[in-house]
Order: structure tokens, then C-alpha cells, then sequence
């Protein structure tokens, strides 16, 4: 009878000039969008003045870093995440694909600083948080609700002095996140060597220990670095909401590399199969975010709260962000449910190539809404910059996540489970 | 010879040696009726060559009907037949359509296709259940061979085969 061991375990993908010229044409494209994009909005000059603050083209320039930062740290983590809950779950059927997950990790050293870096050079053109006028009860810019939540960023310092407890916690999270990242990818490296179960078991331990800690730290992390851009306005459900977010598009991007390695003849104990079970999770996923998007926005429309419904006035009633409200339903529900519907679709690699492409677009969309609206209000918008960025960070995620996939075997040779992994039948 | 009367029942221990009998029998052309076995047996289906169930398009179907009864529904009740000022509204707000939409599409969805299969399956409560073999629910595979669709094979050849594939007995079965 066929069996897993048949199979070349020892293969490892080779990082072949070809793809990363791919790579470097798209982010050479990407990079000269975004210089375009530059000296267009730049050469174009501000928008005039807006309510006493002139509109510098660098506001829309940190924004886009902002979203990127947010989405590709998302997409990241979320491949550790995953790797996690095949071993918390015992789940034996993703056995082959566990290295790809753990790919993703890679980029998160590289986040921590873009996105520490980006926040001392942006933080007033971010979060309004930030001045320290907001603060100070004799200052017109006075804000009683922000003052209110103030020590949320500051504590223990004074107000508007200097954010300690929000740089800890987006230090202490990438810290720890970067630490279950590389106790989790050490461990399945050096089963391949020893081989047995008990690295299994210790995976799980410390799978569960990294799903309990994630789970409150994505929450917060959510709160922090995209729901206070918005600093009046709060959603209870926002943490879920950035997490299915980042979820679909993880799913989505683990889907994509592992139907390019397959087309490229990798992991041949991969079959329909295992792809048809990916295809699963990205529609679940797809819909489980929907559900949560449609729940915050039901709640807010009916219950039509000023204080609440605000946050859909500027992006519903908006010139600028109205139209793209519905390009991330369609590209983040329609298209996924109607088009992955059938089990053939999620069994055939093309239509998942094009729905998992138009999912990461989607959701980038999706964090494009949440970020925009509230820094740059009317003057933001998707141009030559957005584009031109996106493809930047995108080439560079994938040329880290994929150099360093070739770094060792494609397949967790020594886990226990691979044979069960090999015999998969759905 | 009636059809679907006459039986002959090769009783197998092994899921591997049954899948492989079902392969090597198919391949002597020989029908196989049905094959009762007391758990999913991985591929079993394939071999004996069962195209797919065409439930999820009943399911599918069902949905539809859900959503659009939901949505008539609602607009008739809400714009038409009854029309109430509700949270500074429109009378057909779209939004607040959508719990019930789902939930109509999910359980017209759900209760259409449990309909459909318990009547595909003559699953009505005063069927009577035909047992080939009781062994079948315990620890047996039973494999079931109509004498009457392979009336061109010789009974005995058709006994062989079973026995050659690996049954652990051969017997017959006739239902009135």
C-alpha cells in the first residue's frame, strides 16, 4: 500500500531566480507607483486648508504605511496562528502544509520595526491621540471624551506626555508573539532531525499556551492600532472583527503559496484533498467574517446612535469611501461564496488562484476602510500610492515567507501524523 | 428471475480485502448491488463507481426559496400590508431583512434537504427495513449481488469470484 515515506520528505523548495524575478518585478512596479503616486500628490500640492489643518501629501504617505503594516503583520501572525491550531486541534490532515504556516512568521521582526518606526514618525498625523492639546482642559482642542480614555495610552505617565503603556504593549506583543514564533519553529526544525513524538507534545504545549496568549493580545492589538485612529468611536466586537479580517486573508495567502508549490511540483503528498479542506476554511472564513462585519454594522444602524453610527456616516455617506464599502462586501463575501460554493471549485486550483488573490485584495480593502477614513477623512482615496505600496509590501512579505520556506524541508518529516496527513480523503 | 429479490451475499471481514474484492469483481463485469457495512468505509463509494450526491443542489435549491420567501415576506408585511415607523426607518429597510433572510435560507435549506433525502431514500416511518445480513451492523462487511440483473453470469461463477476475493462466506438471500 501506498505510503507517506514513498515520497521525497527531504525535498525543499528551491528559491529559483525565476520566481524571485517575479517578485522584484512586482515590487519594482510597486515601488514606482508609489514614487508616482509621491510626486503626483506631492507636485499637486495639499488640498487647501481644512479646518485650520492643511493636508500634507506625507499624511497620506504614513496611512498607507499604517494600513500595510497592520494587514502584513496580520497576515503573518496569522500563519503562526494556524500552524498553532493544527496542534491544539491534534489535526493530522494539514501535516504537509505546516511549513508553509510557518513561513509567514518570518516577516514579524521585520514588522515590529516598520511598524514601531512608523509610529514615532506618524503618530500625530495617525492618531489624534497623539497631541497633547487634547489634554490640557485650557486648550481649544480640549477633548473630554479622548481625556477620558486617556490613560489607556499614557499610564502610568501624565496625559499627552508620552504613550508608555501603548508602546509597551506593541512592544511586549510583537515580543512575544516573535518568542512563540521561534520556540514553535526551532521545536518542528529539530524534530526533522531527532524525529519521535515528543516534540509533538511539546508543540502543543506551547501551541496552547501561544492560542491563549494570542487571543487576548489580538483583541488589544486591534483596540490599539486601528480602532483608537478613530478615538471617540468604539465597537466591542472590533478585535474579532480585525481578527476575521486577518484570518480570511492568511487563510487565503497559506491557499495561494501551496497551489504555486504545487503547480511548481512541490509537495506531491499534497492532493486535491488537502486543497479541497483549504478551499473550506477560506469560505467558512469568508463568511464568518461577513458575519461579524454585519453584525457590528446592524447593531450600529438600528440602534442609530450618534455617537456610534458616526464611524459608517464618514465612510457610507462619503464620496470617497462609499463605493468601496461595496467592493469589500463583493470581494469578501459574494465572490467567495457564490464562486467556492461547489466542490469542484474548492477541488481546482484556478478557481481558487483567483478567488484567494481577490480575498487579499479584499481585505486589504477592508483595513484600507478602517484606516483612511478616520486619518485622512475626504483627501484619501485609492491612487497611485495605495496601489504602489500595497505591491511593496506584498513582494516583500512573500520574498521573506518564501526565502526562508527553502531554508529547510518543505514537509515536517518526522511529525507523527504525516501518514495520516498522506492518507487524507474527503 | 424477479429482480431485487434474490440475493447472493459475500460476507467480508477486512475493509481492504473488501475494496479490493469490489475492484477485482467489478472488473469481471459481474453487478454489485449494494455493499452494507457498519462504519464509512474511506473510497468505498468510488470503487463502486457511485457518482456524487446531487443533494447540495436540492440544498441549494431550498436556499433560494428561503431567501426569496423571506424577502417577500418581509417587504409585503413591513411596505405594503402593515406599514409601522420603526427606529426612523424606511418601511422596506434592507438591513433589517437580513437576520430573517438568513435565517429562512438556513432552515429551508436544511429542512428541504433532509426532506429530499429521507424520501430518496424511502426513509418514511413505515418502511420496512430489508436486512441482508444482521452481522452487517456489527462487525461484518456484506457485499450484495441481485441474481436477477447478472442473469448472464453463472450463479456459481459469480459464488467463485466472492470466494476468490476474499469472502469469508458465501450465502444466498430471497426477500418475499
Amino acid at each position: 500500500m501506498a505510503q507517506a515515506k514513498n515520497y521525497n520528505l527531504d525535498q525543499k523548495f528551491d528559491f529559483t531566480d525565476s520566481v524571485k524575478k517575479v517578485i522584484f518585478i512586482l515590487g519594482g512596479i510597486g515601488a514606482l507607483l508609489l514614487v508616482l503616486g509621491i510626486l503626483a500628490a506631492a507636485l499637486g500640492g495639499g488640498h487647501g486648508e481644512e479646518g485650520g489643518h492643511a493636508f500634507h501629501w506625507t499624511q497620506r504617505l504614513f496611512a498607507n504605511l499604517w494600513i500595510n503594516n497592520v494587514y502584513f503583520t496580520g497576515i503573518a501572525i496569522i500563519g503562526v496562528f494556524f500552524f498553532a491550531i493544527q496542534y491544539a486541534a491534534q489535526a493530522g490532515w494539514s501535516t504537509a502544509l505546516l511549513r508553509i504556516m510557518l513561513s509567514f512568521g518570518y516577516w514579524l521582526p521585520i514588522a515590529a520595526v516598520l511598524m514601531l518606526v512608523t509610529f514615532f514618525i506618524a503618530n500625530h498625523d495617525l492618531f489624534h491621540w497623539t497631541h497633547s492639546y487634547v489634554f490640557d482642559k485650557a486648550d481649544a482642542g480640549y477633548d473630554r471624551i479622548i481625556d477620558g480614555k486617556g490613560n489607556f495610552f499614557y499610564w502610568p505617565m501624565e496625559k499627552g506626555t508620552f504613550p508608555i503603556f501603548y508602546i509597551v504593549r506593541m512592544v511586549l506583543f510583537f515580543g512575544f508573539w516573535v518568542f512563540f514564533f521561534n520556540k514553535l519553529k526551532s521545536l518542528s526544525y529539530e524534530e526533522d532531525l531527532q524525529g519521535g513524538t515528543s516534540y509533538w507534545y511539546t508543540l502543543r504545549k506551547w501551541s496552547a499556551i501561544f492560542l491563549v496568549f494570542f487571543a487576548v493580545s489580538s483583541s488589544i492589538s486591534a483596540w490599539d492600532w486601528v480602532m483608537s485612529i478613530d478615538t471617540h468611536w468604539f465597537s466591542t466586537l472590533f478585535g474579532w472583527y480585525v481578527f476575521a479580517s486577518w484570518f480570511v486573508a492568511g487563510l487565503s495567502a497559506i491557499t495561494l503559496v501551496t497551489v504555486f508549490l504545487k503547480d511548481q511540483g512541490y509537495l506531491e503528498m499534497v492532493n486535491q484533498n488537502h486543497i479541497h479542506d483549504l478551499g473550506k476554511f477560506v469560505f467558512a472564513f469568508s463568511i464568518f467574517w461577513t458575519y461579524i462585519w454585519f453584525s457590528q454594522f446592524l447593531l450600529i444602524y438600528y440602534a442609530n446612535i450618534p455617537e456610534e453610527s458616526v464611524y459608517f456616516i464618514e465612510r457610507l455617506s462619503s464620496d470617497v469611501y462609499g463605493p468601496y464599502i461595496f467592493v469589500n462586501i463583493v470581494l469578501n463575501f459574494v465572490l467567495p461564496f457564490l464562486v467556492l460554493m461547489t466542490r469542484d471549485a474548492k477541488r481546482h486550483n484556478i478557481f481558487l488562484k483567483l478567488v484567494c488573490t481577490l480575498i487579499i485584495l479584499g481585505h486589504w480593502v477592508d483595513f484600507f476602510l478602517m484606516v483612511q477614513p478616520g486619518t485622512l477623512g475626504h483627501n484619501g482615496g485609492v491612487g497611485l500610492m495605495e496601489l504602489g505600496m500595497l505591491l511593496v509590501y506584498g513582494s516583500a512579505f512573500a520574498f521573506v515567507a518564501l526565502s526562508n520556506l527553502s531554508k529547510h524541508n518543505l514537509i515536517a518529516k518526522n511529525h507523527p501524523m504525516l501518514e495520516e496527513s498522506y492518507h487524507h480523503h474527503i | 428471475m424477479e429482480r431485487d429479490k434474490h440475493f447472493i451475499l459475500g460476507i467480508f471481514d477486512d475493509e481492504d480485502i473488501l475494496l479490493n474484492a469490489v475492484k477485482e469483481i467489478r472488473d469481471t463485469g459481474i453487478r454489485i448491488h449494494e455493499v452494507f457495512s457498519p462504519y464509512p468505509v474511506h473510497g468505498l463509494d468510488e470503487e463502486l463507481g457511485y457518482k456524487r450526491s446531487r443533494l447540495p443542489i436540492a440544498a441549494f435549491l431550498f436556499g433560494v426559496l428561503g431567501t426569496t420567501l423571506a424577502l417577500t415576506m418581509q417587504f409585503y408585511m413591513m411596505k405594503i400590508d402593515w406599514t409601522i415607523i420603526i427606529g426612523g426607518k424606511d418601511f422596506a429597510a434592507f438591513p433589517d431583512f437580513i437576520p430573517v433572510t438568513f435565517e429562512l435560507t438556513v432552515l429551508l435549506a436544511a429542512f428541504g434537504m433532509v426532506g429530499v433525502f429521507m424520501i430518496s431514500s424511502n426513509l418514511k416511518p413505515w418502511a420496512q427495513p430489508r436486512i441482508f445480513d444482521l452481522r452487517s451492523t456489527d462487525d461484518k462487511h456484506v457485499m450484495a449481488i441481485d441474481i436477477a440483473t447478472n442473469a448472464s453470469v453463472d450463479l456459481e461463477k459469480i459464488k467463485d469470484a466472492l470466494k476468490s476475493s476474499g469472502a469469508t462466506e458465501v450465502n444466498s438471500k430471497s426477500f418475499d
